[in-house]
């Protein structure tokens, strides 16, 4: 099996080599870090794209098409606009608070993109309770959205921040507890450790009923939980103006924007580490070329991204009591009975291993 | 005292929103004032008069022949059916019998009109409750209907295309197929929306009990069109009191009775399809004939008061002329349904959530335009 330890190990050897001792952490430190900020700014502005052609797609239009071969580069410009654009804000703001908001947002999806294993050891740190971490990570986006919300002096965001804070406090029950239902079958909270443990069949097709179940209230959990439609209250375009970031410009609504992005491409990735095997190929076909793991991880986060893309082009938009209906009352409920229902399986040995 | 204080303390507040006149669900430049407390609206105040015009009292300074131009410029989505009830009205008004040929065009393109204005706000009424693909799929359709009346009004808009006794021009040569085109292509389309919306459980929840208008508070708040049909109140103008070729078509009346948004974007998906079969009675016998009977240059009317009604998409549309026998109006009324209609919109909403105030707004089908004048 093919190791990125091998790549990470040459590039320490060649830093150690040459560099003082005292400063080779650090320096490594500052590598990861802007490997990872590129790849948080190429996700979401790739990310961007999609969602405007699948949009398109959706729409009977061709989307973006002008700038670069296929629109390629209009996002590139759009973020580039966005640079140069003034950073107007209201007059009577919280100041602090309306410079901090943003912040917690891109910094949340910005840590919870560092423990993926993109590949074998393609991570920049395994914690031994990865899932945990991500989910508390998760959780730190919302006091953006609330601080944001708030501090900017205008009611319309207001409302916008409170619709937020109630949908992400209430989701993010469900998305805990149907990934804690796969964590019954793997034993672990280690990222690394639960693909290890999907060698012997994805844990969708081991933990059949109970996961499949577990995947849907996950993905509607993780839709809402993202704020996208068709649980997009906080920004609820007809109904609110554009909801918590009304008053942000520039970079800053940028930052929001983005964060969005990302947030979906999180919600897809820790779906595709915990139900479908991560960068493990389908029954193994590509073993032999073992580089495309990262092509593997990306092709499923993105179909899984796509299925959140074709939701929000598709459904209307659900009302504010509706949505906590829907948490309260129905995902709730079924989720708890589905953990029993793993248990069960889990205990009286049903799952199906290859 | 103590107690009295401590609940005060705790009493939820009520806030006042602007909601407009620059907003997405007001669909233009309506100015809502909302008093909300928390989510539930207590109070809606529509302000209007941001794109007020004074058309009547414009028309008051033209002849009748300029009139019919300005109200293209009150409902435009129903532009076609606003010219024809001027028109009617002056052509009553002197006793003018216009020919077979111009009354069956005039049929037509004003249920070709219906659709289109429903298809638009189909699109709208999708995108208000979130689901902003239906918009494209709307205007798709929309598009044919504003190539057919680009090739024979000239206009894709506000059309012009009738004239005190009969019709600009004659028809364009292609006339004919591009309807029958089209109404192939619709019959095939309509279904989709079905698909796409209708039969949605996140629509229905959004708009099923929504904004419930009793049968008496729509007959008493002078509610029409859609509005009025949804809550039971058959009321339909063509079938009352039917002008031009009407009386020539079967078609049936679009009714529910349960009066909430769902009933009334039912009503709206119904017309449609009677549109087509009235489209389709006609569009293979349009006699033979001119296209307009000769009148006057200067149209004057002879003393006394003319009222006509007309079925536009919105609902009923009066005008009412009064004339002292001159070349212009003395004093000009249009009852456009718009108004009415939105009248109802503290009586239904209040007690429900902001996304239930946009969910009505979009079936109650407003065009500022038509409010203000």
């Amino acid at each position: 099996m093919y190791n990125s330890l091998i790549i990470t190990n040459n590039i320490h050897s060649w830093v150690v080599s040459w560099m003082p001792a005292a400063v080779t952490g650090i320096t490594e430190m500052i590598m990861i870090a802007l490997a990872y900020l590129t790849l948080f700014a190429v996700l979401g502005l790739f990310l961007v794209l999609m969602e405007r052609k699948v949009a398109a797609w959706f729409q009977l239009r061709i989307g973006p098409n002008r700038v670069g071969f296929f629109g390629m580069f209009q996002t590139i410009a759009d973020a580039l606009k966005l640079l140069s654009k003034e950073l107007t804000g209201t007059d009577k703001a919280d100041k602090f608070l309306y410079n901090l908001a943003p912040y917690f947002l891109i910094i949340s999806s910005l840590m919870a993109l560092a423990v993926f294993p993109f590949s074998q050891n393609l991570q920049a740190f395994d914690i031994n309770i990865g899932i945990f971490f991500l989910i508390a990570i998760s959780s730190i986006g919302v006091i953006g959205i609330l601080l944001g919300g708030w501090s900017s002096n205008n009611k319309f965001a207001l409302i916008g921040a409170m619709r937020s804070g109630v949908q992400t406090i209430s989701y993010e029950l469900s998305v805990g507890l149907s990934l804690l239902t796969m964590i019954l079958l793997t034993g672990s909270l280690q990222l690394s450790e639960i693909i290890e443990v999907q060698k012997s069949g994805w844990l969708i097709v081991q933990g059949h009923i109970p996961a499949v179940i577990a995947f849907m209230i996950y993905m509607i959990a993780g839709t809402a939980e993202t704020n996208r439609a068709p649980f997009d209250m906080v920004e609820a375009e007809s109904e609110l103006g554009a909801g918590f970031h009304t008053e942000y410009s520039g970079m800053k609504f940028a930052y929001f924007f983005l964060a969005e992005f990302i947030n979906m491409f999180i919600i897809a990735a820790i779906g595709t580490t915990v139900f479908f095997g991560g960068w493990l190929s389908p029954f193994g076909i590509t073993e032999s070329i073992p580089w495309l793991g990262v092509f593997w991880f990306f092709l499923k986060a993105f179909a899984l991204v796509f299925l959140m893309m074709w939701f929000r082009w598709t459904f209307p938009r659900l009302r504010v009591d509706q949505l906590l209906t829907l948490e309260w009352k129905y995902l709730l409920p079924i989720n708890l009975f589905n953990i029993v229902l793993m248990a069960i399986i889990v205990w009286l040995n049903f799952t199906i291993q290859f | 005292m103590e107690t009295a204080t401590i609940n005060n303390n705790f009493k939820s507040e009520e806030y006042f929103i602007n909601m407009g006149p620059q907003h997405p669900a007001t669909h233009g430049v309506l100015r809502l004032l909302l008093t909300i407390d928390g989510e539930i609206i207590k109070k809606v105040e529509p302000d209007l008069g941001y794109i007020h015009r004074s058309i009547e009292k414009m028309c008051e300074r033209d002849s009748y022949q300029q009139i019919v131009h300005l109200t293209d410029r009150m409902d435009y989505l129903s532009s076609h059916i606003n010219n024809e009830a001027v028109c009617l009205a002056v052509e009553n008004a002197l006793e003018i019998e216009v020919p077979e040929r111009v009354k069956v065009i005039r049929t037509i393109i004003d249920e070709l009109t219906r659709i289109s204005s429903h298809t638009l706000w189909w699109g709208v009424m999708g995108m208000d409750v979130g689901a902003l693909t239906s918009y494209f799929y709307g205007f798709r359709d929309r598009e044919l209907i504003n190539d057919i009346f680009e090739e024979t009004c000239g206009a894709r808009l506000t059309m012009n295309y009738n004239i005190p006794g009969g019709l600009m021009q004659d028809i364009h040569p292609n006339f004919i197929k591009r309807v029958k085109e089209f109404i192939a292509h619709f019959k095939t389309k309509l279904p989709e929306y079905d698909k796409l919306l209708t039969g949605n459980i996140i629509f229905q929840k959004r708009t099923k009990g929504v904004g419930v208008l009793s049968k008496e508070d729509a007959i008493a708040y002078g509610a029409s069109g859609p509005v009025a049909r949804g809550s039971g109140y058959s009321c339909d103008v063509r079938k009352y009191h039917p002008y031009s070729a009407l009386d020539k078509v079967t078609f049936n009346e679009a009714l529910h009775t349960e009066g909430d948004s769902y009933a009334r974007y039912l009503v709206r998906i119904q017309e449609m399809w009677e549109s087509i079969s009235i489209i389709e009675q006609l569009i293979d016998n349009i006699p033979e004939g001119d296209f307009k009977v000769a009148t006057k240059a200067v149209i004057k009317l002879p003393k006394g008061e003319y009222y006509q009604k007309v079925e536009t998409a919105r609902g009923e549309l009066g005008v009412y002329i009064i004339s002292t026998g001159g070349k212009n109006p003395h004093r000009m009324k249009f009852r456009s349904p718009g108004l009415s209609n939105l009248s109802l919109l503290n009586h239904i909403t209040v007690g429900g959530k902001i996304g239930d105030l946009v969910a009505t707004m979009a079936t109650i089908d407003i065009v500022v335009p038509d409010i203000d004048r």
